[in-house]
Parts: C-alpha cells; sequence; structure tokens
C-alpha cells in the first residue's frame, strides 16, 4: 500500500531531476531545506529522524542532493523525506515538504475496529511494519 | 536573428551551425559589461585586468568549442590570488565569481569567503562536519580562503588543519563542475605553502598577483572612494595626502587600499569636528571638502618612520 503523505504522493516517484527542481525553488526562496527519515510511516508520527542539520545558507540543489545520496546510502530501506522551512517573520514553518524515498515494499496499514458500548466503534490504524522493532523493519 | 537571403537558407543554415560569434557571444554573456566595469571601478592593478582578459577570452573559447561538441572535459578553474594586504583580491574576487556565473561555469555565482577558523574544528571529529558544511554553501558559486596557508601548522603534526586540507584536495579534483576554489593571501607564505602541499599547486590552474599601489594610484582610489560618499580634496588636502601616503607606507602594518578607507574614515572625522567647533551657516560646499589640515592633524606626521625603535 503506497503511503501518501506530504506534497506529490499521489505522482508517480519524483525522479533526481525533479527533485533537484523542487528543491532549488525552496532555495530561490529562501527556505532551509532539510533531510528527515523514519521507519514508522503512520500518518501522524509527524516528528521523523533528522539527517544531518538543516541546511541553511546553501544556494545551489546540488548541495542538498549529494547529502540525500548519502542518507539513502545509510538509511535508504526507509523513508526518507525533504522539508523547506522558511524561517521569515510571520511564517516561521514548513512551507513544503515531500517523500523522496520508499521501502522497496510497503505492506501499509492495518485498520482496528473496537466495539464500544452503544454499539459505537473506535477505529485505530497500525503500520504493520511497526511491528517489527526500529531499524529492522523494512531491512 | 536575420536571414540575409532568402535564396540560399540551406548554405546559411550550417555555417550557422558550425560558427560562432565570439564577439557577440563576449557582448551578450554579459562579459564585456563585467570588464568594462572592471576596468573602470578598479584602479591601477593592471596585470590584474590583464590575466583576468586572459582568463575570459579562456572561458569564452571553451564554451564555444563545447557548444560546438569540440570539448568535453570540465575546465580546471581554481586560482591563486597573492598579494599584500589591501590591494583588491576579496574585491577582484567578487568580479570573478559574477564572470565565471555568467559564462555558465557555475551555476549560482555566490562567493563564500572563509578562513582557518570557518574550516578546521578544536578537537577530533570537528574538522571534517565543519569543512562539509563550508563547502555545500559554495557549490554552485566561488569558495574563497583568504590566507590559506594558515591551514598548514607543520610545527604541529597532530594539526587538524591537515584533515580540511585533504578534504579540500578531494573535492577541487571531484567536483570541479560544482564549485570554484580561489586560495589567496600574501605571496612569500604562499608560497611556501604551495611547497609544503603540492596537491594544492597541481590543482590549481591560474596564477594572478595582485602588485602594491604606486603613490598615484592610491590618491586615485581615495578620490573615487570619496567621490562615491560625495565628499572631495582640496587642492591642498590632495597635496597632503600625497604627503601622507608616502610617510604611511613607511609605517608597519600598511594595508594599500584598506590603510587609505581607514585615513579617509578618520579624516572626515577630523573635518566634522572642525566644522562643528568652527559654527555658523555651512555650505554644501563645506560640508564635501576635506582640506588639508583634516589630514595633516594625523599621527603619521608625527611618528617616526619604520627602521626606528618604537614601530608599533
Ligand atoms: N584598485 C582599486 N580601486 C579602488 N578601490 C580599491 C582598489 N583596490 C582596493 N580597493 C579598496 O581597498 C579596500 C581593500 O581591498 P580588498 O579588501 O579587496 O583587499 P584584499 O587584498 O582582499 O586585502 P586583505 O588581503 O587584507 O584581505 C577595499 O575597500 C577596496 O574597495
Ligand atoms: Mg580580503
Amino acid at each position: 500500500m503506497r503511503m501518501t503523505q506530504g506534497t506529490f504522493s499521489f505522482l508517480p516517484d519524483l525522479s533526481d531531476a525533479q527533485i533537484a527542481a523542487q528543491v532549488q525553488y525552496c532555495l530561490d526562496q529562501g527556505w532551509a531545506v532539510s533531510i528527515e527519515f523514519t521507519d514508522d510511516p503512520h500518518p501522524r508520527n509527524t516528528y521523523w529522524e533528522m539527517w544531518e542539520n538543516p541546511m541553511f545558507d546553501v544556494a545551489d540543489a546540488k548541495a542538498v542532493i549529494d547529502e540525500l545520496a548519502k542518507a539513502r546510502e545509510a538509511v535508504g530501506d526507509r523513508y526518507i523525506r525533504l522539508s523547506g522551512f522558511d524561517a521569515s517573520h510571520g511564517w516561521e514553518s514548513i512551507r513544503l515538504s515531500f517523500i523522496v524515498n520508499r521501502p522497496a515494499d510497503e505492506p501499509g496499514l492495518h485498520i482496528t475496529r473496537e466495539n464500544g458500548p452503544g454499539r459505537t466503534i473506535r477505529y485505530t490504524t497500525r503500520a504493520y511494519a511497526a511491528d517489527r522493532p526500529a531499524g529492522r523493519r523494512y531491512a | 536573428m536575420s536571414t540575409p537571403q532568402q535564396t540560399e537558407p540551406a548554405a546559411a543554415q550550417s555555417a550557422a551551425e558550425d560558427a560562432i560569434d565570439l564577439r557577440r557571444e563576449y557582448e551578450e554573456s554579459g562579459v564585456a559589461a563585467i570588464l568594462d566595469e572592471l576596468d573602470r571601478d578598479l584602479i591601477g592593478l593592471k596585470p590584474v585586468k590583464k590575466r583576468i582578459r586572459e582568463i575570459a577570452a579562456l572561458l569564452l573559447v571553451e564554451r564555444a568549442r563545447k557548444q560546438l561538441g569540440l570539448a568535453h572535459e570540465t575546465l580546471t578553474l581554481h586560482m591563486s590570488f597573492t598579494g599584500n594586504p589591501g590591494t583588491g583580491k576579496t574585491t577582484v574576487a567578487l568580479r570573478m565569481a559574477d564572470l565565471l556565473h555568467r559564462l555558465g561555469y557555475v551555476r549560482r555565482g555566490q562567493l563564500v569567503t572563509v578562513t582557518r577558523d570557518d574550516l578546521v574544528g578544536q578537537y577530533i571529529g570537528h574538522t571534517a562536519p565543519k569543512t562539509k558544511e563550508v563547502l555545500k554553501k559554495a557549490i554552485g558559486g566561488v569558495l574563497f580562503i583568504d590566507e590559506a596557508y594558515y591551514l598548514y601548522r607543520p610545527e604541529n603534526e597532530r594539526d587538524y588543519g591537515q584533515e580540511a586540507i585533504e578534504i579540500l584536495l578531494q573535492v577541487m579534483e571531484n567536483q570541479r563542475e560544482d564549485l570554484v576554489v580561489i586560495l589567496a593571501g600574501y605571496a612569500d607564505r604562499m608560497e611556501r605553502f604551495f611547497t609544503s602541499n603540492p596537491g594544492f599547486r597541481s590543482r590549481i590552474a591560474h596564477h594572478v598577483e595582485f602588485p602594491d599601489y604606486a603613490d598615484p594610484e592610491l590618491v586615485g582610489i581615495a578620490e573615487q572612494m570619496l567621490e562615491r560618499q560625495n565628499y572631495r580634496l582640496s587642492e591642498s588636502g590632495r597635496e597632503a595626502l600625497t604627503r601622507y601616503i608616502g610617510r604611511r607606507r613607511q609605517q608597519p602594518h600598511f594595508a594599500n587600499g584598506r590603510s587609505i578607507r581607514n585615513a579617509l574614515d578618520r579624516s572626515r572625522m577630523r573635518q566634522a569636528n572642525r566644522l562643528f567647533e568652527r559654527g555658523g551657516t555651512l555650505s554644501s560646499e563645506e560640508l564635501s571638502t576635506i582640506e588639508a589640515e583634516d589630514i595633516l592633524a594625523s599621527r603619521v606626521f608625527t611618528m617616526q618612520v619604520a627602521g626606528s625603535e618604537d614601530e608599533t
């Protein structure tokens, strides 16, 4: 089951050239780009692990793409996303975020229905992959 | 584009595909404008300007060869700028970044200026991330390393500078299309640096030497700086400045253009004090004229000339 989170996730995976073009757009807007990864794709898991520091004062997308290549080498079996952070006054938040790497096999999410009193049903979702210990989920 | 004759379009076509008008490329790429500006804005520096013209010609021709499929390799463009303090190295580096950008040799054209402290860390494991972070900022532009010889400290064999040097050497070789490195510093120390680090010498394609300025050139630089701030020298003021330069040069820490800028800042303060103490109404002429007395009050005229005992 293909996880859909962030911008572009209903499109086919972006090529490296397409990723570079998006990154260059972020840099041209003055946003700092950062790389994050996770092996828990639950939609409520917003805090992914940081790959190095956010890249401030970078001018050219190649610098980010080189770093992404290193991240893929180390954690390429997990989800990796890029985010563009706008530090300007009034925004101070992420303006663009998209997935740039996914596990080869995405088992997806399990949904549990829990019967409550009076025929109410509570729903909860859980990533199948999260059954295994962190770091070994997509190996 | 205009086709001169409708009758033989095929001939015109093939000629156009197989020829490049260098003159036009020179104008249209904006290189002509940069070089003209360089000529106009920078006083003196004849050999530097000549060298930059030569480099620009090489870049233009190489670009034309690329367009016609005659050249495939990435040119090595790393440079060294050597010269005494205040001879315009940083100023020229900025223009160089612009030039390389206009010709498409770097993608963005930013100039990132660093010294040893920006590249070398304080403890084990600190240097590589620091150097790599700087390199990330410089990708797509020019990395200007001022006083590059401080990277190499032979007296301390565990110096972390060596780690930065190794990363730089690798990037200068393998990422030539990503960034251009300019090493700058004083001539004699750079020479020693290159001798003990032959890796750098072999990776540098262009050595540019910045000569010291002659006295009249320094006066010219002063007049240009003043003009930009809407000041001017009176006739006697110019004479005083010439005498000032002659004496300042003999003293320690003389830094060419920068010494002039500092001297002018001080003379503006003296002028302000003189006008303030005199009081009354002031014309714009008076407000913008530096007189001889504003310059002659300098310590330089009472200090002993270098070579004497108390010269710091
Ligand atoms: N040829 C010139 N024409 C006009 N101004 C100049 C010229 N050369 C230098 N200057 C001025 O002198 C000052 C010092 O120049 P710059 O900072 O480029 O020198 P530098 O060689 O980088 O010095 P350092 O080695 O100490 O870093 C600047 O304010 C610059 O504008
Ligand atoms: Mg400088």
